[in-house]
């Protein structure tokens, strides 16, 4: 990606809820609804979602500080994690106590905070293990080659468009290990859309990548959305929230305490006083005093 | 690199003391016969050795052997599916008791029984002898004399489950050596028993618990730190350790030969206490100095800075360097005081076997590994408890299962306990999974 | 000093039947903790119950002796079921420590003398693969494994390679079993399936994550293993008599030894580990004796043959620090290094 090129901008969805906006306010088209999921650690209550809705072939970000449960509620939705209470359903179909590995067979997919691509596994065979649609990985049809040399074919080539459009296909049969951190983030999403997923759930996609990449990774999640995915996305990035997403949820201390438009719920008080802070569009120089810069428009 | 070859070179002088030891003799069994008649003298459970036993068969043959000292004998015989006569001279049984009947098998009189050989070709028997009438023994009596017993072996465990705790703790380290380093306090002891003479006990005791803490400050300052400079994953220090127990188990093969020796001592008399429960004097002064170790072990733990540090160290290393604690100078001294709660631990388990013998660790190991996870891997207080159940649970079960079964108890508990409950009695609930 | 007598017994090592029975049960390993990931130090458990349940498949039974090794071998599935469904999830410490555990639990139910009758229990039992007992002690069962021997009698070959017939058809039967289980090594690991396994080793959430069922493949894993350790044991029981006292966690670690010499994630490697490994110990095993006895070291040969079991544990540890690759494997693909 040239910085010379002007970043496209996104369509928003608009439009999404039914009825006046308040956390857990109902959706129009939604793919995953949850009820009371409470997951508590001896005494402390990690999660406690009372309702929530997440609007199909829209990009929602869940925000909130440290500690709100974020990446507990990931856990608890994609079957890593057992809450004490709850029930949640995808297109409809109950997901309560199904095991993580059916999960990700009915179309939910998520990536992880720290990225796990499989270092000690060629690029190739990273992206093979996406697919859900090779028989082979059955024991008994792994033993003749015959049944399942075809499918591989198949799914290599596949895979290969996919490292093209990640620009990663010249690494297709090195090591993962020998990817930068950035280009292994790539291959967990590649990977991630072997199975063409119906919901994308991304744990921090931003974490520890350089600005240059930030771009490629902004657009790549864009493309989702252009077509037909969901994507549900944690995040600390401000910038990137108001740049691609639809619609934002705020988590804190387990609970939803707001929902909305990205430009409504960061101009709500009680966010930007728990999580956002009253300066953050400001250049963190001026609050500390350290520069002095000329009176800025205010950016959008 | 100095500081690994003063390492290497303790862990010579450690290991070269065991050249003071003279092997023990080899069980011989006549090598022309193929089949075999063998069998078990007890007296209330406790092996009878010295007693000549006979066996005769068709066609003149005749051998005699004596039994050895874990009472048991072996006659190598020409022909299966034959019987043979066996008989135990009366003789030659100590004073005052004699062979009592046993209603399992037939017999003509009570010291001649009649063996069958058949397509298996080896047949195994057993005689009984006591006070010439039999008694049964109040089951309050026997409860009490397992639990007493359970608890002095229970305690023996301990010394050698906090070490090992405490390693766990500060290392991440499963160490499997740590069967040989129990076995090094023994077999130290009878080395040096063996140059000083009897009478030297004490002497030599108390040197061996000397070269055993040596020992550990050996294996940390040539091994493991080494190692750990080297970010050796954890996975490869495990096997590290096995490699180690290997080396070192043979080691004591070698000195010591595959048989069993005994330290001076070891046939020492039960006192009675209350109505069938005894313990020996040995028995006793083991509990005894147990107790004081686990004390003085406790108070170090709890209130010295080191003993502190330590805790601080096994609940969470980051922390505990980030605060400034000599994280090398602790684990060297765990090592230490770990290796020497071993040795004194190997020294109790010769007295409580009795007997020392190559493995005599390795016996135990599992043991150990049931009681610290039990307790809780990692603290030294839970590895205390979970010794003292183990101990008691071993001795316990031989009540209601056959003795030579009574550790498959502990190990079913130490699966058992992993499975529902694996961060132990008093461990953290972290992920174990 | 008889060079050429040491020189060709070690020789003889290469194709012995517990060469083979080590290199099987190294695959085994290999599949457990090269390529699955799972520190299985209980293989000797697996062996003993492919041997034991061979053994008394023909002496209790009275099966043939084709159906008594399905015992063992469904024997073994059976313990790696028992085994692998509540264990499975634990850490790899705990894994190793629980395997050790669950081994020795079956060599002391093995040893023990309240199963005598049917275990033999210290003796072990023997006399099972007949014919080659008296008339008057006929085997049961039709003929016994020896008694299915196509060879005639005789001595064949060329030193150091003379033996009997029985020895032959040991060797020959051994062969096609270790033949057959390296392909089947090589394809399963060499497939999608294989893979996925590989993937499991590194990281089980992200092979989860993919939609993969990781508890069933650790199973598969752990029963395909200890199907090749019962075969291992089979190879064994078929060569001699069978006794407890054989399948001790030495057993475990010295197999632990050749696999990780040979290369622990590799097809090859385990085949090669052993027979690098039994021929090295036999070596040994007559070379020191025999330099002791010339008075060149310092113990007597007693001793002597001991040594070599002091070098297999430093081997060991020198292996695993250093090269843990072995001899075959890629560094790149280890996991259990730093």
């Amino acid at each position: 990606m040239s910085s010379n090129d002007k970043p496209a901008t996104p369509v928003k969805s608009t439009g999404l809820h039914v009825g006046a906006i308040k956390p857990g306010v109902a959706k129009k088209d939604p793919i995953l609804i949850a009820d009371s999921v409470r997951r508590q650690f001896g005494g402390l209550t990690a999660v406690d979602v009372e309702h929530v809705e997440i609007p199909r072939n829209a990009i929602t970000a869940l925000i909130g500080p440290n500690g709100a449960g974020k990446t507990t509620f990931f856990n608890l939705l994609t079957g890593f994690d057992n809450p004490n209470t709850g029930t949640w359903s995808f297109n409809g179909k109950s997901l309560a106590g199904v095991a993580a590995f059916k999960v990700a067979r009915m179309g939910l997919i998520r990536t992880f905070q720290l990225t796990k691509a499989l270092s000690l596994l060629t690029v190739m065979d990273n992206m093979k293990l996406g697919s859900t649609q090779q028989r082979g990985e059955k024991l008994w049809a792994s033993m003749f080659h015959f049944l399942w040399k075809k499918k591989d074919v198949e799914i290599e080539a596949q895979a290969l468009d996919l490292l093209k459009r990640f620009n990663l296909d010249a690494k297709k049969d090195d090591y993962a290990a020998s990817l930068s951190g950035g280009q292994r983030k790539l291959l967990e999403m590649a990977r991630a859309l072997m199975t063409k997923p119906e919901l994308v759930m991304l744990d921090e996609p931003m974490a520890g990548v350089n600005p240059a990449l930030t771009q490629s990774l902004l657009e790549h999640i864009l493309n989702l959305k252009k077509e037909g995915m969901t994507v549900l996305f944690v995040e600390h990035d401000m910038h990137m929230v108001r740049h691609i997403a639809d619609w934002v949820i705020v988590m804190a201390e387990g609970k939803v305490v707001a929902e909305g438009d990205p430009h409504e719920v960061m101009r709500n008080p009680a966010v930007i006083d728990a999580y956002l802070g009253s300066h953050q569009d400001d250049d963190l120089g001026t609050i500390t005093g350290r520069i002095t810069l000329p009176k800025p428009g205010k950016e959008k | 690199m100095g500081r690994v070859f003063a390492a290497v070179g303790a862990a010579v002088l450690a290991f070269g003391v065991l050249g003071l030891a003279t092997p023990a003799l080899a069980d011989v069994v006549n090598p022309e016969m193929p089949y075999k008649v063998s069998g078990n003298v007890q007296n209330k459970g406790e092996p009878v050795a010295g007693v000549t036993i006979t066996v005769t068969g068709s066609g003149g043959f005749t051998a005699t052997v004596p039994t050895g000292d874990d009472g048991k004998f072996v006659v190598g015989v020409p022909e299966r599916n034959t019987d043979y006569t066996v008989t135990l001279d009366e003789s030659t049984l100590p004073e005052g008791i004699a062979v009592v009947d046993n209603p399992e098998t037939e017999f003509v009189e009570g010291n001649v029984q009649i063996a069958s050989v058949g397509p298996g070709g080896r047949v195994a028997m057993n005689f009984f002898i006591g006070q010439g009438e039999r008694k049964t023994v109040a089951w309050v009596d026997q409860v009490v004399q397992r639990l007493i017993s359970g608890i002095n072996f229970g305690l023996m465990l301990a010394l050698a489950s906090v070490g090992l705790s405490l390693i766990y703790g500060t290392t991440g380290i499963s160490n499997f050596a740590h069967a040989e380093m129990v076995t090094f306090g023994a077999v130290a002891t009878f080395a040096l028993v063996g140059f000083f003479g009897d009478a030297g006990l004490p002497l030599a005791i108390g040197l061996a618990i000397i070269l055993s803490a040596g020992l550990g400050w050996a294996l940390d300052a040539g091994l493991w730190r080494p190692l750990r400079k080297r970010n050796t994953g954890l996975v490869q220090l495990m096997i590290v350790s096995i490699g180690l127990s290997l080396a070192i188990r043979y080691l004591y093969q070698f000195f010591i030969g595959g048989g069993t020796e005994q330290l001076p001592g070891a046939d020492s008399p039960k006192i009675p206490l209350f109505g069938e429960v005894s313990l020996s004097v040995v028995g006793m002064v083991s509990m005894g100095l147990s107790v004081v170790l686990i004390v003085i072990f406790a108070a170090w733990l709890t209130y010295t800075k080191v003993g502190k540090a330590t805790r601080a160290i096994s609940d969470n290393p980051s922390l505990a360097a980030a605060s400034g604690i000599d994280v090398d100078g602790v684990i060297r001294t765990v090592w230490i005081i770990g290796s020497l709660l071993a040795g004194f631990s190997g020294i109790l388990w010769a007295y409580f076997r009795p007997g020392i013998r190559w493995d005599m660790g390795g016996q135990i190991l599992l043991l150990i590994f049931a009681a610290t996870t039990l307790g809780g891997l990692g603290t030294a207080y839970g590895a205390l408890i979970g010794s003292l159940i183990v101990g008691i649970l071993v001795e316990g079960s031989s009540l209601f299962i056959p003795s030579d079964l009574k550790y498959v108890g502990a190990l079913v508990v130490l699966i058992g306990i992993l499975l529902f409950r694996p961060q132990g009695i008093l461990g953290r609930k972290e992920r174990v999974g | 000093m008889d060079v050429l007598g040491i020189l060709s017994s070690t020789a003889s090592f290469i194709l012995d039947p517990t060469t083979m029975a080590y290199a099987l049960a190294g695959l085994g390993l290999a599949i457990h903790f090269g390529f699955a990931g799972l520190l299985n130090m209980g293989m000797a458990g697996f062996m003993a119950l492919g041997a034991y349940g061979y053994a008394i498949g023909v002496l209790t039974l009275g099966l043939p002796w084709y159906l008594a090794a399905f015992v063992g071998i469904g024997a073994s599935i059976i313990f790696a079921l028992i085994l692998g469904i509540p264990t499975l999830r634990l850490r790899g410490d705990y894994l190793a420590i629980v395997t050790i555990a669950a081994a020795e639990i079956i060599r002391l139910l093995l040893l023990t003398s309240a199963f005598i009758d049917v275990t033999g229990s210290a003796d072990g039992l023997s006399g099972f693969n007949g014919p080659g007992g008296t008339i008057t002690n006929p085997i049961a069962g039709a003929g016994g494994f020896n008694g299915s021997n196509p060879i005639p009698d005789g001595e064949f070959g060329f030193e150091p390679f003379l033996d009997d017939e029985r020895t032959w058809y040991l060797r020959i039967v051994g062969a096609i079993i270790l033949a057959v289980s390296v392909f089947v090594v090589w394809r399963l690991v060499n497939s999608p399936w294989g893979r996925v396994i590989k993937g499991i080793r590194e990281d089980e959430e992200a092979v989860r994550s993919l939609g993969k069922n990781v508890f069933a493949y650790k199973m598969q894993a752990l029963i395909i293993g200890g199907v090749f350790g019962a075969l291992g044991g089979l190879m064994l029981a078929f060569s001699t008599n069978v006794n407890s006292g054989v399948y001790v966690t030495s057993l475990t670690f010295f197999l632990w030894t050749a696999l990780l010499l040979g290369g622990a994630a590799t097809v090859f490697g385990p085949l090669v580990g052993s027979v690098i490994f039994w021929v090295l110990q036999a070596f040994l095993g007559l070379l020191f004796p025999a330099l002791a006895k010339l008075g060149l070291l310092p113990f007597d040969s007693i001793q002597a043959a001991q040594v070599r079991f002091i070098l297999i544990g430093v081997a060991l540890v020198l292996l695993v620090v250093f090269r843990p690759q072995g001899i075959f494997g890629n560094k790149k693909e280890l996991t259990f290094v730093k």
